[in-house]
């Protein structure tokens, strides 16, 4: 019996470290993930100079090593407009339809477009790319007369559309959190229906809502292979009818063939290493809403 | 009179402008009620029309040859056959290591986590990776898997840097239905004098399935649709090699095949037939993860 007992507690230990090591794992590679970033980003701005590298105009990595230029520049500008552009496409379109589904819409409607609203966060993004890339890109060509439709333009469509469900589906949530209780007294008070919604629910769900915007921002500066088809791909700096190309789009384009130990490959690593620090500053900004919310 | 007739002058123009204070209300009203549809519809007929445009343009290239042959130079025919087994070959790779994982480091989150920092530092982590772009995922995997380990491109490569990206959701989910599991359940099983393990493998566990599934065929949903990640750590083969050779193979998965015949090599069909296959796994996805949740609720 004394025995059996001890074996028990042996394997009631034995289990516990192991579970407690599968969550291990997932911080390691937490872990793992900065600190590669960081020991094989560094080396490239350092040699490059933080400035000439952060600031520079100038995306030539392949020119003579006396000519070669490595300024991110473009590619962080034209990641930052494209973001900004999606989100201010596909934040007001996500709202209304997160207060429509929360609020107005009647429940058989609400489940169609729920389900819509989830296949479409499904899509694998290179089907996205695709068929921006032949619908999206000849439409813009044509509409505004370009040598090229494969713009900046056409890469902040697709991104709006792409982040359409996060928005939609965090800030429905937040409105259905909403008290009864205010939407109850406003109306109460004489105010229509969409009065309430847009005065009453929006406003009390704002920290939720924010929430929504920062994962939708944070799905957009991260969209690689949608964005890469339809983009262009030229290191310009960035400008609604030019093609461009995104921080992310620059390692996906040219890791594949910047040689082992060469100046370019590690100065993508560094491209990748500042695209971190973007997620993880909104990473801080999510948490600081999320507590708020909590609070 | 005189009064009276004041008043009235008085009172006229806040009538009027309480009537365009109306009129405006309504035209206001009508106008955010025409939008909030507007929206919605918009979101609706989008998803119909990539559907629709998709099947239209693939499905009549989408021949029993296309999916049964590899692509060959010589006959200069293609074939998808080899991307469709990468794509099995990933999702068994990726989730015969996440899975155990996940479900254990949900486990201890739950069941075990004595220790509340420990538990947070698990939790805030999960997040962390939730987070992360698939684009880093694919540099740091070949970072880790390809030159410090010493893999060479291919499905494994690929498999363990999806491991890193599919973690929080099973993670996620099992946690989710791990607490559904009545409290009373786990002191009944204690107090007959099962162990913590016993209790957690023969009560808890049994009770969770639903939610682990549900998280496993979301896990697998990201599997098939992710690209990003595996372009330099699974690579751009286009030729069939079994399991085994495929580990250390160069080997595309359907998504990366889509993007190396639309972009590099021209086949718009092509992709599009491709593009059929994967929205008909998206479908095939979210239909049974809406099955598993509905259970789940049950």
């Amino acid at each position: 019996m004394k025995t059996k007992s001890a074996k028990q507690i042996a394997l009631e230990n034995g289990m516990n470290l192991l579970f407690l090591l599968c969550g291990i794992i997932a911080v390691g590679f937490v872990l793992c993930i900065t600190v590669y970033l960081v020991i094989s980003g560094i080396p490239a701005i350092m040699k490059i100079g933080f400035t000439d590298f952060l600031f520079g105009k100038v995306w030539k990595p392949t020119a003579t090593t006396v000519e070669a230029s490595y300024g991110i520049l473009p590619f962080l500008m034209t990641s930052i407009y494209g973001t900004a552009g999606a989100v201010a496409i596909g934040v007001p379109i996500g709202l209304l339809t997160a207060v429509y589904l929360a609020k107005a819409a009647p429940k058989k409607v609400a489940d169609i477009i729920r389900t819509a609203v989830q296949l479409l966060a499904g899509i694998p993004s290179v089907v996205y790319g695709l068929v921006g890339m032949i619908i999206l890109v000849p439409g813009i060509q044509k509409l505004f007369h370009l040598s090229s439709g494969a713009t900046l333009l056409a890469a902040i469509f697709v991104l709006a559309i792409m982040i359409l469900p996060s928005i939609i589906n965090v800030s429905e949530t937040a409105l259905r959190a909403v008290p009864k209780e205010y939407e109850e007294a406003s109306m109460a008070m004489g105010a229509t229906e969409l009065e309430t919604y847009f005065r009453v629910s929006v406003p009390a769900a704002k920290s939720g809502i924010a929430t929504a915007i920062v994962l939708g921002v944070g799905r957009a500066i991260g969209e690689a292979m949608a964005i890469i088809m339809v983009s262009g791909n030229v290191p310009n700096m960035p400008g609604l009818f030019r093609p461009v190309r995104f921080m992310t789009t620059a390692i996906a384009s040219e890791m594949s063939y910047a040689s082992v130990g060469s100046l370019q490959r590690e100065a993508l690593f560094s491209i990748g290493l500042v695209l971190f620090l973007f997620i993880m500053l909104i990473n801080v900004l999510l948490n600081v809403f999320i507590k708020r919310k909590g609070a | 009179m005189r009064a009276v007739s004041e008043c009235a002058i008085v009172r006229n123009p806040g009538r009027e402008a309480a009537a365009g204070f109306a009129v405006r209300r309504r035209i206001w009203n009508q106008t955010v009620k025409a939008l909030l549809h507007l929206a919605a519809l918009l979101t609706v007929a989008l998803l119909i029309f990539l559907i629709g445009y998709i099947f239209y343009r693939g499905i009549p290239y989408l021949t029993w040859e296309l999916l049964s042959t590899e692509s060959s130079y010589v006959a200069g025919t293609i074939g998808i056959l080899p991307n469709i087994l990468n794509t099995v070959y990933m999702i068994i790779v990726a989730m015969v290591v996440a899975l155990p994982l996940g479900v254990g480091a949900a486990i201890y989150l739950t069941e075990y986590a004595a220790n509340q920092k420990v538990a947070s530092v698990i939790e805030f982590a999960a997040e962390t990776l939730t987070g992360i772009p698939s684009i880093i995922f694919g540099l740091v995997g070949m970072l880790v898997f390809t030159q410090l380990i010493g893999l060479k491109q291919g499905i494994l490569a690929g498999g363990l840097t999806l491991v890193m990206m599919i973690l929080p959701t099973i993670v996620r989910t099992t946690q989710e239905s791990l607490k559904t599991v009545p409290q009373a359940y786990r002191e009944g099983a204690l107090a007959l004098g099962s162990g913590k393990w016993h209790m957690v493998r023969t009560v808890v566990l049994p009770n969770a399935i639903d939610g682990i599934v549900t998280g496993c065929i979301l896990a697998v949903g990201r599997i098939v649709g992710e690209s990003a990640a595996l372009l330099f750590t699974a690579g751009f083969g286009l030729k069939i090699n079994g399991f085994v050779r495929s580990l250390q193979t160069s080997s595309a998965t359907l998504t990366v095949a889509l993007y190396i015949y639309a972009s590099e090599q021209g086949q718009i069909n092509i992709a599009f037939a491709i593009a059929v296959v994967l929205m008909v796994l998206t479908l095939v996805v979210n239909f049974a993860a809406g099955l598993a949740a509905k259970k789940l609720k049950k």
